[in-house]
């Protein structure tokens, strides 16, 4: 049994790390970026991007003072038992977040849309947003937090079948151009691509390619991984840097997921996960352990199942 | 840190229009004294609704931030703050004119700047420049140069986001000059480099299936 408590410290605790402390794999990325760059100016944005981390480990302080929005991801195990139940989690989450939110502090970020009312702990009407996932055969609780920042980097256009792949690439260059004029969405950043689903799907699906992918990961398509390079390529030849700065260092990553569409279109998202990349995931087991880590393993076999079963007999009875 | 070719400049509050003549496009900046932040909520009591600065706050700094920090209220009334990020300052574009009026600051820190345009017409003929925070997300940095919170100001009215929080710095930054003398800005110089290339980054792919909104930006061409 996954107990109320365990579940409290852990939103807590979860969003601490996230404020506090880069993932590994972005921060390597973005070393990788830094050696590369040969603009100076871009250089020195770079050089103090990298500098900030390491201050916000030091001093235990958030990395970037614009909190994003904080929201939760819940992978539950179908064997899973948790006290209280579902409900119970939800609790969990949004308290852990309250208080986390006073004691790290983090500046309280949502406000109502309309009255700017500020409830001062990132918690409110239909915040923050708590996504759901199922794995089959495990009995733990996977639970990651992300905090994505970036008014400026989401966009979404309907495209046609016609389109092709020259109209995805041009909605990638539209995108990024945009995001990146001035730095805004302060690249470098992950980039993350839904591809197909309905219009709600799609951005879903864009925004999980962005924030629950590491660095380095690829599709499981090969057609799709390769995109993913290219696309990639593509952004880091704009000649755009960090701040909208002349420069080759804009996408650190760029991830797509794609959905079964409607047979006349094809809807593409871009996200861009800033350089406050925020996330940090936590398993719960049965038994009260907790385990930390930064990579969500939320894309599992199982959650891009393609076909009404989610294994094929096939691949069941070689198992 | 490591500034490269990059020339440093420590100022001191509040700042004196001789030190500002100096500053060159590029340079780094650090500053020490004072700096209180300033954005649409504190825009709108000062500007649209007429209410006065606080007391003494014009006296003790003429420089302004765009910007709220995370921090928290304790129980004892004190505060405790961690990171400092500057939002996006071209939205407040036309409300610089009278925000000068109402503050006298000669200097601007905020994020990615303003037009030059704003800055010819409404930088240059008062002395000012603007400051842009570097990366943007660097707000670890930030937050070591803060000494102290002196005070805040319409909490109750306006929120932690939005109040007046009036920081003692020291060592405060990095920042980049981002408008000289003459009203030029660091961004529309390099925009312009880039915006050079950017036709021929389309080259090769075919045009749209259909043009709608956003592939075109013109409302006669779009197609359905
Ligand atoms: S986009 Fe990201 S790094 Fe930039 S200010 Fe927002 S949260 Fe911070």
């Amino acid at each position: 049994m996954i107990r109320k408590d365990t579940l409290y410290a852990t939103a807590h605790e979860l969003t601490r790390r996230a404020a506090i402390e880069i993932p590994s794999d972005y921060l390597s990325g973005l070393e990788a970026m830094a050696a590369k760059e040969s603009e100076d100016l871009s250089s020195f944005v770079l050089a103090a991007m990298l500098e900030n981390y390491k201050a916000a480990k030091e001093d235990a302080r958030a990395m970037c003072a614009d909190t994003g929005v904080p929201r939760f991801y819940v992978k539950a195990g179908n064997e899973a038992k948790i006290e209280g139940g579902m409900v119970a989690v939800e609790e969990a989450l949004r308290s852990g977040l309250a208080q986390a939110t006073h004691d790290i502090p983090l500046r309280p970020n949502r406000v109502h849309p309309l009255w700017r009312h500020d409830n001062n702990n990132n918690v409110g009407l239909n915040a923050p947003e708590i996504e759901y996932s199922f794995e089959p055969d495990a009995d733990w609780v996977d639970i990651t937090t992300v905090h994505k920042g970036g008014l400026f980097g989401t966009d979404y256009r309907m495209l046609f079948p016609g389109d092709g792949i020259d109209g995805i690439k041009r909605f990638f260059l539209d995108a990024m151009i945009a995001f990146g004029k001035r730095g805004l969405a302060c690249q470098p950043a992950i980039v993350g691509i839904g591809l197909g689903g309905s219009k709600d799907t799609c951005m879903v699906l864009g925004k999980q390619a962005a924030c629950l992918r590491t660095v380095g990961d690829r599709n499981p398509d090969p057609k799709i991984a390769e995109l993913e390079l290219e696309l990639m390529e593509m952004g880091n030849n704009i000649g755009m840097g960090p701040m909208g700065f002349v420069g080759s260092s804009m996408v650190v990553d760029c991830h797509i997921e794609v959905g079964y569409t409607h047979t006349g279109g094809m809807p593409m998202s871009v996200h861009s996960f800033c350089l406050s990349s925020r996330r940090a995931v936590a398993r719960l087991y049965a038994d009260g352990r907790v385990q930390y880590r930064t990579d969500p393993e939320w894309f599992t076999p199982y959650h891009r199942r393609n076909d009404v079963k989610w294994q094929p007999e096939a691949a069941r009875q070689s198992a | 840190m490591a500034t490269g070719s990059r020339k440093t400049v420590r100022l001191k509050t509040p700042v004196r229009r001789e030190d500002l003549e100096q500053l060159e496009l590029g340079d780094v900046v650090y500053l020490e004294g004072h700096v209180y932040t300033a954005r649409e909520g504190v825009y709108r009591r000062v500007i649209t609704e007429g209410h006065k600065l606080p007391e003494g706050l014009t006296e003790l700094t003429n420089v302004s931030f765009h910007c709220s920090p995370a921090a928290s209220v304790n129980d004892d009334a004190t505060f405790n703050i961690g990171a400092v990020t500057a939002t996006a300052s071209f939205r407040f574009g036309a409300l610089i004119p009278a925000w000068f009026e109402a503050s006298d600051c000669l200097l601007i820190l905020g994020k990615g700047g303003m037009t030059e345009e704003d800055y010819r017409n409404v930088f240059v003929p008062r002395g000012a420049r603007y400051l842009t925070t570097v990366g943007y997300g660097t707000g670890a940095l930030l937050g070591r140069g803060i000494k102290n919170v002196k005070a805040v100001h319409w909490l109750p009215e306006l929120g932690i986001a939005q109040a007046i929080w009036v920081l003692e710095v020291e060592n405060f930054g990095p920042f980049l000059v981002d408008s000289d003398g003459e009203g030029r800005s660091l961004f529309e110089q390099h925009n312009k480099r880039l915006n050079q290339r950017i036709e021929g980054l389309y080259d090769g792919l075919k045009q749209p299936a259909l043009s709608r909104m956003g592939e075109t930006v013109d409302r006669r061409e779009e197609l359905i």
